[in-house]
């Protein structure tokens, strides 16, 4: 079954260890996440691709327990829909990305925890295709 | 900068109105405002109108009258109002105009705002995978301030309880039914900490305000309520705000503190002078995290401040007395202007049941918005 990324340059994909892809500030050394054409900080135009550490610590988090409108493409209706949570996850003292976590039961959550970055098949194509997504999953 | 006067103020209703539409809403808010200040619409020499969704409020004028003024849109996400407002005062500051009306109206699909994540600076697929609402990042910031800060799930529900209790006496409020805090904890989990009851939802109403010059007030009324200051303010390199798919590390303050602190600042006057306050509640949390970041406790101190109901009509820090976003919804476009009104009615002494006591002098509204986007207004008699 071929599993493909649901946008290019946002993970490493295939990959046993997948990694966030960033943007990294040339001038003033600011990280983004995923890259973008300037920079946020000082408005420089010499964004570098960089990736981004696999392993960091959750900041903060909440959960998605309704469905969400269009353009949420997860293939899931009113009765399929799965609550998932939603953390801001700190990658070493680079940058906080949000992402989708492997657990969504608050009292699997915690402030601080350590998690590791994940690929999982977020929808099937009609073909079979799994369109890839990335998440952080706990590390202990 | 006591030269902008507010002369004059009206309301439609916010709700649900079936097949009314926002234009109509619109041209009743001002036809208020206009009756508010006992002038006529030929009188007036230019105008600002916000929407989310209305192309062109200046429609407006199709029926108020056809004369010809300049009549400027403006859309600046749930700051819009404050921007109209901002604007049209700053037509009057500028000396290029006497007197001008200032207008919000909106009429919104029910359920959480959707759109295309790109025209906020997402990235594209920012909503595919389910991460472009801004409830998700309402849940995110308050879930962080009660872990640094010691609020309770208990104090989410007094704000929203308290919001719901001032709307029962608002007669234009959408929701006007109370809500006991028992019910608010109970009803669905939308995200965490944020249930059902806790976030406020986008309607549909207008509000209008008419603005002159503070040396000729006098000529359409006894009692003028000054615009003491307006501010905006987008946010900083290394602000949380709604829509991002990332935040820095080094964190920054909150484009409410830099718009808050400028107001206070232009208007001479401290969070310990303000005697009503609107603040943005989105969700029950925001109302929390904004009264600190304009200045009226310290981080924590709400979930003192709550339990002794500090912030209902009788307290010592009244906030959103009209019920807020949470008993009015939010039609984008009107609803800092539904704040402004509602300063005005208690300035003058008109609130009713709502009323203040003590004849409150300062009032004071705050709006909060993606992508990350503050405007404070502060009034006084
Ligand atoms: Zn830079």
């Amino acid at each position: 079954m071929s599993q493909i990324p649901f946008a290019p340059d946002v993970f490493t994909w295939p990959s046993e260890r997948p990694q966030l892809i960033g943007g990294r500030c040339g001038r003033c050394g600011t990280t983004t996440f995923p890259m973008q054409s300037s920079c946020p900080r000082c408005g420089d135009l010499g964004m570098e691709q960089v990736l981004l550490p696999r392993t960091g610590t959750l900041w903060t988090w909440t959960t998605q327990e309704f469905l969400p409108k269009e353009p949420y493409a997860s293939g899931e209706t009113q009765e399929t829909f799965r609550p998932f949570a939603i953390g801001l996850v700190q990658l070493g003292d680079e940058v906080r990305v949000e992402g989708r976590l492997t657990v969504s039961d608050p009292a699997e959550i915690s402030f601080g925890m350590e998690l590791e970055l994940v690929v999982f098949p977020f929808r099937a194509e009609e073909d079979g295709t799994e369109v890839m997504s990335y998440a952080f999953r706990p590390l202990s | 900068m006591d030269n902008v006067a507010i002369i004059g103020v009206g309301i439609h209703p916010f709700g649900r109105f079936g097949a009314k539409s926002a234009i109509e809403m619109g041209a009743e808010a001002v036809r208020g405002a206009l009756a508010d200040a006992g002038i006529e619409w030929k009188q007036v020499q230019f105008a600002f109108g916000g929407s989310r969704e209305v192309d062109n409020p200046d429609a407006v004028v199709g029926l108020l009258g056809l004369t010809g003024i300049p009549f400027m849109d403006v859309y600046n996400g749930c700051a819009t109002a404050a921007t109209a407002l901002e604007l049209t005062a700053d037509g009057i500051r500028s000396g290029k105009y006497d007197i001008g009306v200032a207008v919000g109206m909106d009429k919104h699909d029910p359920g959480a705002f959707t759109a295309d994540p790109v025209h906020y600076g997402a990235p594209p697929w920012y909503g595919e995978i389910g991460h472009f609402l801004t409830t998700k990042f309402f849940g995110m910031k308050i879930n962080r301030y009660m872990h640094d800060h010691g609020i309770s799930h208990r104090t989410l529900a007094r704000v929203a309880a308290k919001n719901y209790r001032n709307g029962v006496i608002n007669p234009n409020a959408f929701r006007r039914k109370p809500l006991s805090e028992e019910a608010i904890l109970g009803s669905r989990m939308l995200n965490y900490p944020l249930t059902n009851y806790m976030f406020c939802s986008p309607d549909e109403g207008a509000a209008a305000v008419v603005l002159c010059r503070a040396d000729l007030a006098h000529r359409y009324t006894s009692a003028p309520v000054y615009l003491r200051a307006t501010t905006l303010r987008t946010r900083s390199y290394g602000a949380h705000e709604v829509h991002a798919s990332w935040a820095a590390v080094e964190q920054a303050e909150a484009p409410t503190v830099y718009a808050s602190r400028a107001a206070y600042e232009a208007a001479g006057i401290g969070p310990e002078d303000v005697d009503v306050i609107q603040l943005q509640d989105t969700d029950a949390g925001a109302e929390i995290i904004h009264m600190a970041e304009n200045g009226f406790c310290a981080d924590g101190d709400q979930e003192k401040l709550l339990a002794e109901g500090a912030t209902e009509i009788g307290g010592r820090l009244p906030v959103n007395t009209d019920g807020g976003l949470i008993a009015n919804g939010e039609p984008i476009g009107a609803s800092g202007l539904r704040q402004v009104h509602e300063l005005v009615l208690q300035l003058r002494g008109q609130a009713g049941e709502r009323q203040v006591p003590g004849q409150p002098r300062v009032g004071y509204a705050q709006l909060y918005g993606a992508p990350g986007t503050a405007g404070v207004s502060i009034l006084t008699r």
